[in-house]
């Protein structure tokens, strides 16, 4: 693992794993989407809402992985100092944040035909948009501490300290009252019908492959604009 | 009164606003990438230029 750390070697095997993350990634998700909306029969309480899950509970569960990386990346950076990984910490911010956002808006629209209004103010609901708000101040600190030259250690210990919030999400279901169902899904169990299952598991399979492409992505993005920069100030230097 | 809410419209909503914020993630990315790694490029060829 620790070879792959290597800016070049990592390039060398990016370069190839991108496209391919993003393009089985989209296809993946497509077919899922396609079953869940063309193939899986009516809920019996949800109805046809029950569709909006195969975006939802991936989302969900990606923007919430999403920051689980930050946190993990931001820990191998702050121990060990490896570049790399406050990279990859940066780049999965972006994803993360959208997944957040569309897991806030596709919860928001099931909510108004199944519990009657768009919004409101559980454990649940407002934990997932304190997620959203993270992300927003982790991007901004982020680059702010890029552009200001101070230490990415700074946003290093954000991303780790805003992992607090992960195990709220994921237990404020069950620690208060909520509109929100408790966990359908838990460690090798599963309270969802085969029927509705498959294409919820095909659909968090493509979503990931399309989140693992975007953040390969982002981390090229970040690495060449680095080594540019870090060149244009050895040619200002040299030609001073 | 009851309302009468066609769930078909929520379904379609949800999808679209996936589809689009996906997608336009993707292509985001995608485009910055490729400009990132033209301009390293670029900033290589003109160091090598002036050696």
């Amino acid at each position: 693992m620790h070879g792959f750390a290597n800016p070049k070697r990592f390039l060398s095997l990016a370069r190839w794993l991108t496209p391919l993350l993003l393009v089985s990634g989209l296809i993946v998700t497509a077919v899922a989407l396609y079953w869940g909306i063309t193939s899986v029969p009516p809920d019996r309480l949800m109805g046809e809402t029950v569709r909006i899950l195969f975006i939802h509970v991936p989302t969900a569960w990606l923007g919430m992985g999403g920051w689980s990386a930050i946190a993990i990346c931001s820990l191998v950076f702050l121990v060990w100092r490896h570049p790399l990984a406050a990279i990859a910490a940066r780049a999965a911010a972006v994803p993360g944040l959208v997944f957040t956002i569309i897991c806030l808006a596709t919860g928001s629209i099931w909510g108004r035909p199944t519990w009657g209004t768009w919004w409101v103010w559980d454990g649940r609901l407002t934990s997932m948009l304190v997620l959203a708000f993270l992300y927003l101040a982790y991007i901004a600190l982020a680059q702010a501490a890029e552009r200001e030259g101070v230490s990415p250690r700074i946003p290093a210990i954000f991303g780790l300290l805003g992992a607090v919030n992960i195990p709220i999400i994921n237990r404020s279901v069950v620690w208060w009252n909520s509109l929100h169902q408790p966990p359908s899904i838990t460690m090798g169990k599963s309270a969802i019908d085969v029927v509705f299952l498959q294409p919820l598991l095909l659909a968090v399979l493509g979503f990931s492959l399309i989140f693992g492409g975007v953040v390969l992505a982002r981390m090229r993005a970040l690495l060449a604009d680095i080594q540019a920069e870090a060149r244009l100030r050895r040619r200002a230097l040299e030609a001073d | 009164m009851r309302e009468a809410l066609d769930q078909w419209d929520f379904v379609l909503a949800a999808y679209v606003v996936a589809v689009i914020g996906t997608l336009g993630m993707i292509a985001w990315s995608w485009i910055a990438m490729k400009r990132a790694e033209k301009r390293r490029e670029n900033v290589r060829s003109a160091t090598r230029k002036a050696r």
